[in-house]
């Protein structure tokens, strides 16, 4: 339960996210791909807040303490290089861990089975902007280098055994996790012709307690806005 | 548990005959959506459907329109349930459902390996309009989640495709 929480409320807060750009995106195309991916993440977080309770109800009257996403997926969008940073370090990371998910036989193997093959475009269009804006002027080399620097220290919280996630059993090795994930990340920032950060992922000064229901400033504001509606006019329908 | 083979061949042929409703040239059952039909008792069946996409907003017009046609074919009872594994594949589209999609100026998805690996890149996407194979990827997402857009070289027309999945 604790991880069907954890997992829906990153696909429930990076869906939020993403849906900010709807009339904001620099071009058409990717107003589309931005609200498709948005779409994607929703449709998980439906199936997997549903398997805690009422999905509205998580969604639209939790406090912010409550919430169990990583600080990662709330951050906010900034530039559109610096959404496409948190993107490329968000959808490796899921697509990695669904791929196990998929593979074991727990209680979120059918969904992941198909997240995953979602998700693959998600990494795909991520991989495909870090390419184009790294590669491309000094304008844009600049924006996407500031993105990957300004989310680094949000994705040490990532390898976080997800509690109910934690056992052998769950499929889930977390520790190579992450060395599949800094070495697929790795590989797409420096075809970009970028440098990994060199600041710690965690630790320190570094953030990281969303799983723990601390979450940063910006989250509050976006919650607020997020369940306004229904909580204003609870049981609104047009 | 009451069975009638032949009731829920005939009701599943009715709620496969459902067009979808994005893509009202292709019915549930040519899409590869339509998971069952169980005859539950007198008057009482249950339908399983998968989506395309884990969050398809057509799932929900789906399964209105089929417990529509089932209610009107006599049948009070109607429950329509989402399943999702095993997970819904383009390659699940029929050759009659591919035929249609094209006709459309929908490119339809490619076969995935037999090894059910991804498509291999090389494979080319052919446009629909002028059925030449240079063609080029504009968008990985276009008006729906489940499609891709891209342009044709040879006629310059842009044309939605069927991403596989």
């Amino acid at each position: 339960m604790s991880a069907a929480l954890a997992l829906g409320d990153d696909a429930l807060v990076l869906s939020h996210r993403l849906g900010e750009w709807a009339g904001h995106a620099p071009v058409l195309e990717e107003e589309v791909a931005l609200a498709n991916i948005a779409l994607d993440l929703l449709g998980q977080a439906r199936v997997l807040l549903s398997l805690v309770g009422d999905e509205d109800e998580l969604a639209y009257l939790r406090e912010e303490r409550a919430f169990r996403n990583l600080q990662l997926v709330e951050q906010p969008n900034g530039d559109f290089a610096h959404t496409i940073a948190r993107q490329l370090y968000f959808s490796v990371y899921q697509h990695l861990l669904y791929e196990r998910l998929a593979a074991g036989d727990g209680e979120f193997t059918g969904l992941a089975a198909k997240a995953v093959k979602e998700v693959a475009y998600h990494r795909d269009h991520a991989e495909q902007w870090v390419l184009r804006l790294g590669d491309g002027t000094e304008e844009s080399r600049g924006r996407m280098r500031s993105g990957l620097d300004a989310l680094w220290r949000f994705t040490g919280e990532m390898f976080q055994p997800v509690e109910g996630l934690d056992s052998p059993e769950s499929g889930v090795d977390w520790a190579a996790l992450r060395s599949s994930w800094l070495v697929a990340v790795t590989d797409v920032v420096e075809r970009a012709g970028l440098t990994l950060p060199a600041g710690p992922q965690s630790g320190g000064w570094a953030a990281g307690a969303g799983r723990q229901g601390l979450h940063t400033e910006p989250f509050g504001r976006m919650i607020a806005e997020m369940q306004h509606l229904h909580r204003s006019h609870p049981g609104a329908s047009w | 548990m009451v069975t009638d083979t032949r009731l829920e061949a005939e009701l599943r042929d009715l709620a496969g005959s459902v067009p979808d409703p994005e893509l009202p040239v292709l019915t549930l059952a040519e899409l590869g959506v339509l998971r069952g039909v169980r005859v539950d008792g007198p008057g009482r069946v249950t339908v399983r459907l998968t989506p395309t996409y884990t969050g398809c907003p057509a799932i929900e017009a789906m399964s209105a329109d089929i417990e529509r046609v089932l209610h009107d074919h006599g049948v009070p009872e109607v429950s329509v349930v989402t399943v999702l594994a095993p997970a819904w594949s383009t390659d699940d589209i029929s050759a009659e459902g591919r035929r249609k999609l094209a006709e459309f100026g929908i490119a339809p998805p490619r076969a995935h390996g037999a090894d059910g690996g991804p498509v291999p890149l090389t494979l080319s996407v052919r446009c629909p309009h002028c059925g030449s194979t240079d063609t080029e990827l504009l968008s990985r997402f276009s008006s729906t989640a489940c499609k891709a857009l891209r342009r044709c070289v040879a006629c310059r027309e842009p044309f939605d495709h069927f991403k596989e999945l």
